[in-house]
């Protein structure tokens, strides 16, 4: 029983106690404040196909983009010990490129969209091999290193469409960024799902989840061991350039089209603090991917919590912000040591208490 | 200062920044020959400091705290909460002195919180403070979406206040004489700068952020108390932000909740081609200062030489940043290498 509550306190879900929290105290304070923000209905929406709607929903399909960003994140954050702070940019290039090969193929057909997809998918990869030479080879922190792109790299996208936001439309293209016809579940949640078992499977069957660790706990150890951190490293950056490769993709094909400016803007901090939310140390080391996944469906929530309470887009920044505070303010390290020592005063005054009751 | 330094090895810190300089004055020097026009004006110079003179006191700040180890990415969005409040403020009947009351508070406040949540809770200062510019950013739309424009005299007065340098003017086309024109902006800006130095430079407590950037336990065991120290680098640079919101908006004279849009980015990268290590305890004001006068003559150079299409100043911006950046991590490599 003790043993039972000590573990609960130091965090009995290991690091996914903040955002288990986060997300319990979210949907209490929904039911208590509308008990309809949960209701989900069937519908049919223009195209005619039968499809769930509703604020959980939304939710879920929202932080598509940001859960399969915060997937890559969190390995290059647990290998390099540093955050990616040019996915936004990186995602906005993929997306461009994904859109100039479909533009520039006669028809939209499934074939031209997975040759866009590859296309985008190796300038997203070689991207993130710049990033990764950068933070693996010639060892700059992974933030200034990204820097470079964050700068340019919309830019870059603008010169990739010539200056222009062209619009793609096809069947194919809203049947990836909203409903596949005769599936009522939106189709990046199952993106997102099918990222999830590969990323699973991937730390099954290989042990890329062990080398990571290994090289952002102790780099020179983990070289002793025979380790070659720099390719880790660099294959973190890979993967993430993978990440966002398909999260630029759903961008695109939710809107029909490629806006270089506002694609994925500011996801690069949301990605950052869905990491965070998630337990995981922004110092490298011990991660988990489902933290981080976790993280990103807190914040949706939070931002959709906003919207239903009817906070203009332009201040819900301000109120996420108190909430982030608060979040990491119950996860810090000091503030858990207090709570500690007052459960333990309480605990050895009821030991006194009993023992003294025994004695008379 | 250089012939001082010959007899002993230049410090890491001295190195990058010298580096730095050195690559400034043949930028400019450079497109002096090659773009002549406006590079071979002072006033070109003026113009740099007078429309960068915020972004230079947000990069001391930011310089400051990154010497501690930490980084604040919070600076840009509260110089853009300073803009908009203080111009609501004025609009509103305020007096000039309540309003620079005003910005140094918001500042501070931001610098106050922000520094006691990093140093006395352990939390990651990148959260904090991106919690701080979500907080900043919000806040500003919260009080105006729509751009406001200052109309108040005493203000206009300080505004207007500005130094004319006639012998450093030119000719214009059309035969004026147009002296050449230093802000307000600019002297708060050199104030403060001169202000920082001496900090890092002659300070107790500015020697003890090099300290506890370089090394924290060794720090701890000198005898210097790291909570503290931390917590006031954040301070300094809170304080900062706020003098540079109140300088932004002398020079725009207006509030819009976009201002100051990605300048914590600029600032960061102001301070990085300075010479500054994330890592902390290496950088020097010096550097941050010719930093930002890099950065801003990139852009002018873009300008000049006729590449016109919108993406070319911040390509070649990232460019520049790239080569930096590689420069310094291949120095520093080296020169770890040849200590072993």
């Amino acid at each position: 029983m003790k043993s039972k509550e000590k573990k609960f306190f130091a965090g009995g879900f290991g690091q996914l106690t903040i955002p288990l929290i986060a997300i319990a105290l979210l949907v209490i304070f929904n039911l208590i404040r509308d008990p309809s923000f949960f209701s989900i209905t069937l519908s049919h929406n223009n195209d005619g196909n039968t499809v769930l709607s509703g604020n959980l929903i939304s939710i879920i399909n929202g932080a598509s983009e940001l859960a399969i960003l915060a997937m890559g994140m969190t390995l290059v954050t647990a290998a390099c010990r540093g955050q990616d702070i040019s996915v936004g940019a990186a995602a906005a290039i993929a997306g461009s490129v994904f859109v100039k090969v479909l533009m520039a193929s006669s028809s939209i057909n499934a074939g031209t969209v997975i040759l866009a997809f590859v296309c985008s998918c190796i300038v997203a990869m070689l991207f993130g091999c710049f990033n990764g030479v950068l933070v693996a080879v010639f060892r700059i922190q992974p933030m200034i290193a990204t820097l470079i792109l964050y700068t340019c790299g919309r830019s870059i996208a603008y010169w990739i469409n010539g200056g222009a936001t062209p619009n793609v439309k096809s069947p194919i293209l809203s049947g990836i960024g909203s409903f596949i016809p005769g599936i009522p579940i939106p189709t990046p949640v199952l993106i997102v799902a099918v990222m999830a078992v590969i990323f699973k499977l991937l730390f099954r069957f290989t042990s890329l989840e062990l080398l990571t660790q290994s090289v952002g706990i102790n780099e020179s150890a983990a070289k002793l061991n025979g380790i070659n951190a720099t390719f880790i490293k660099l294959l973190s950056f890979i993967i993430l350039g993978v990440c966002v490769c398909v999260a630029g993709m759903i961008g695109v094909c939710r809107l029909g089209l490629i806006n270089h400016e506002t694609l994925l803007i500011d996801v690069e901090m949301d990605t950052i603090l869905a990491v965070a939310i998630g337990g995981n140390n922004l110092g490298g080391g011990k991660f988990k991917i489902s933290g981080s996944i976790i993280g990103a469906y807190v914040i949706q929530m939070l931002t959709t919590t906003l919207y239903a309470m009817k906070v203009s887009s332009t201040d819900v920044k301000a109120y996420k912000a108190i909430v982030i505070v608060l979040l990491v303010v119950i996860g810090s390290p000091v503030v858990k040591k207090k709570f500690d020592k007052v459960i333990r005063n309480m605990k050895s005054l009821k030991d006194a208490d009993s023992k003294g009751e025994a004695k008379a | 200062m250089k012939t001082k330094k010959f007899r002993e090895p230049l410090t890491n810190t001295q190195l990058l920044m010298t580096i730095t300089i050195c690559i400034f004055f043949t930028m400019y020097l450079l497109s002096m020959i090659f773009l002549g026009g406006g590079f071979l004006r002072p006033q070109q110079i003026f113009d740099m400091l007078n429309d960068n003179a915020s972004l230079i006191i947000v990069s001391l700040g930011l310089t400051i705290v990154m010497i501690g180890g930490g980084i604040d990415i919070s600076v840009g969005a509260v110089t853009s909460l300073v803009v908009m409040s203080c111009v609501i403020y004025l609009n509103k009947g305020g007096s000039v002195i309540g309003s620079v009351l005003m910005a140094l508070g918001i500042g501070l406040a931001f610098g106050v919180i922000q520094g006691f949540l990093i140093s006395y809770l352990d939390i990651q200062p990148f959260i904090v403070t991106l919690a701080g510019m979500f907080f900043a950013r919000g806040f500003t739309t919260i009080l105006s979406v729509e751009p406001q424009k200052v109309a108040h005299e005493g203000f206009d007065v300080l505004r207007k206040a500005e130094l004319k340098i006639s012998w450093l003017g030119y000719t214009a086309n059309n035969g004026n004489v147009i002296p050449g024109t230093i802000e307000l902006g600019v002297f708060i800006a050199l104030l403060c700068f001169v202000l920082v130095f001496i900090l890092l430079k002659f300070v107790k407590l500015g020697r003890a952020f090099y300290a506890i950037g370089g090394n924290q336990a060794s720090a701890l065991m000198l005898g210097i108390d790291v909570k503290k120290t931390r917590f006031m680098s954040y301070l300094i640079c809170g304080l900062l932000s706020g003098i540079s919101g109140f300088v932004f908006m002398m020079h725009t004279g207006a509030g819009n909740a976009t201002n100051a849009a990605g300048m914590e980015m600029n600032a960061i990268a102001s301070s990085i081609i300075g010479g500054t290590l994330l890592t902390g305890g290496v950088g020097d004001v010096v550097g941050t200062f010719f930093g930002t006068l890099t950065l801003t003559t990139i852009k002018k150079i873009v300008v000049a030489s006729g590449l016109n299409d919108p993406w070319w100043q911040s390509i070649t911006t990232g460019g520049m940043l790239c080569f930096f950046i590689l420069l310094q991590s291949v120095v520093l490599n080296k020169r770890s290498k040849k200590k072993k």
